[in-house]
């Protein structure tokens, strides 16, 4: 049986409130807590970008189990800023977790859901007996435009898995994905910020390629959404993953263990990576979880998992999820323009 | 930088790779190719440093070169790795937090950058060991 051998989650320290961001924009921050469910998001450092977001999602997943760095046959990094055009992200990593030099390593992209097709990936390196161990790590530090809808939810985090076949935490019993043409979201070569197409992003993109994903997936599998213990959707804001669950027949306690996004935001290719991090760090063995990601442009991929008695012996070895959300430092809009250069000098 | 000599730099910079003598026991960061002590006679091997340790001094820089203009006002730090090195390391936390003695651990962040276009440093910076969740 393939599955997750071990996670780790990062998240900046930094956050911005909504109230500050409407505060400059002249927008109602109740109407949009209201709407999005969101209160405040994450900020990177003035010193953090992708990369240094996957490094410590991937140390803090070493530093949860006892395999050895150099076991590690395929390094993964799903990201939309990459920090450079042309030099893999990957490679940084791999070289800083010391699993260099044996090992292939690439960098993907396919929007919010980059992270989880690096998990396909791996699983599939797996299974073939082309490598004993696969890194896949989703990690952004998510661009909006000034005064964009996408300002009060872009933020920055990231989560590395460790794929195998042995020492797993959680079995993964399949995978399906949803892939369409569909244009909802959107950044050119060269451009610093994305356009997306406003309501559009909704129910022929987002809902859409969840819900056929899950479909596919709890059918392959024979399970119904009450199988479930926890379910995990990608969450660009708090409203639409509750309503998913909803359509989908899921209840409120299913989804909102790993619902971490009203004090986090949108950390793009990390949001339902650092979702399943939140539900892992909580649940027990024989949990049953369900987690479909979602990537613009537009695709789905789901999972089916099932919590081992391997969980409990990394209990305690790095920060959980909600240990990373806590003590957060609050900075208010122009500190935030100069963290995210917003501001040219 | 030129990008040969930054390549040289990568395992000491985000793994904290130096070096020991096999002989006098001595432990160097950054690494040395001869042991100061043994001298021919010493035999240096790789070695990992944990990234542990604490503030010896530290300073305050508010007027600084343009690649870190951007940060001011930032701690840099002489740092007494729990094996025994010193190096010089910037330490991210508020300025007035910092203190000598202060217990400190690696955290992986951009060093610096040739310009837009450039190369991208990344490497080892320190902060409070207290903040566990930094």
């Amino acid at each position: 049986m393939i599955g997750i051998t071990s996670y780790g989650a990062y998240i900046p320290r930094y956050r911005i409130k909504v109230e500050e961001i409407a505060r400059v924009w002249g927008d109602d921050p109740e109407h949009i807590k209201k709407g999005l469910l969101i209160h405040e998001k994450s900020v990177p450092d003035l010193d953090e970008d992708a990369a240094t977001i996957a490094v410590e999602a991937a140390r803090s997943a070493i530093g949860r189990c006892n395999i050895d760095p150099k076991e590690i046959g395929a390094v993964y990094v799903g990201s939309e800023s990459h920090p450079y055009a042309v030099k893999p992200t990957a490679t940084i990593v791999a070289e800083a977790i010391e699993a260099t030099p044996d090992l292939t390593a690439a960098d993907f992209e396919f929007a919010c859901k980059a992270g989880t097709a690096a998990i396909q990936a791996c699983m599939g390196e797996v299974s073939m007996g082309m490598i004993k161990y696969g890194m896949a790590i989703g990690a952004d530090v998510s661009q909006g435009a000034p005064g964009d809808a996408l300002e009060y939810t872009a933020a920055a985090g990231g989560a590395a898995y460790i794929i195998g076949k042995k020492n797993l935490i959680a079995e993964i019993e399949d995978t399906s994905s949803f892939t369409t043409d569909t244009p909802d979201f959107w950044r050119r070569e060269g451009e610093s910020y994305p356009m997306h197409g406003g309501r559009f992003t909704g129910e022929p993109a987002y809902f859409k390629h969840i819900m056929s994903a899950t479909k596919s997936l709890m059918k392959k599998v024979g399970t119904k959404p009450g199988d479930y213990d926890y379910v995990v959707f990608h969450q660009p804001n708090g409203k639409f993953p509750l309503r998913m669950a909803k359509m989908l027949g899921f209840v409120e306690e299913q989804i909102r263990p790993g619902l971490v996004v009203s004090k986090l935001g949108n950390t793009y290719a990390g949001s339902s990576l650092i979702g399943l991090a939140a539900v892992l760090d909580q649940a027990k063995p024989g949990s049953r979880i369900l987690m479909t990601s979602f990537g613009s442009g537009a695709g789905s991929d789901a999972f089916s998992m099932t919590v081992t008695d391997g969980i409990e012996e990394t209990r305690g070895k790095v920060p959980t999820v909600a240990e990373l959300l806590k003590n957060p430092k609050y900075i208010d809009y122009a500190l935030y323009a100069k963290h995210k250069g917003k501001i040219v000098v | 930088m030129a990008v040969a000599r930054l390549w040289r730099h990568i395992p000491a910079r985000y793994n904290l790779i130096g070096t020991e003598c096999q002989i006098c026991g001595g432990l160097y960061f950054p690494p040395r190719t001869t042991c100061p002590t043994c001298r021919r006679d010493g035999k240096i091997i790789e070695r990992k440093f944990k990234g542990t340790g604490e503030v010896v001094t530290y300073t305050i820089i508010y007027s600084a070169s343009s690649t870190f203009r951007r940060q001011t006002p930032y701690v840099l730090a002489i740092i007494r790795l729990d094996e025994g090195p010193q190096l010089t390391g910037q330490i991210v936390c508020n300025p007035d937090e910092a203190e000598i003695g202060m217990k400190v651990r690696p955290i992986f962040r951009k060093l610096g950058e040739d310009g837009s276009s450039g190369i991208i440093y990344y490497g080892t910076k320190f902060t409070p060991l207290r903040e566990a969740s930094k």
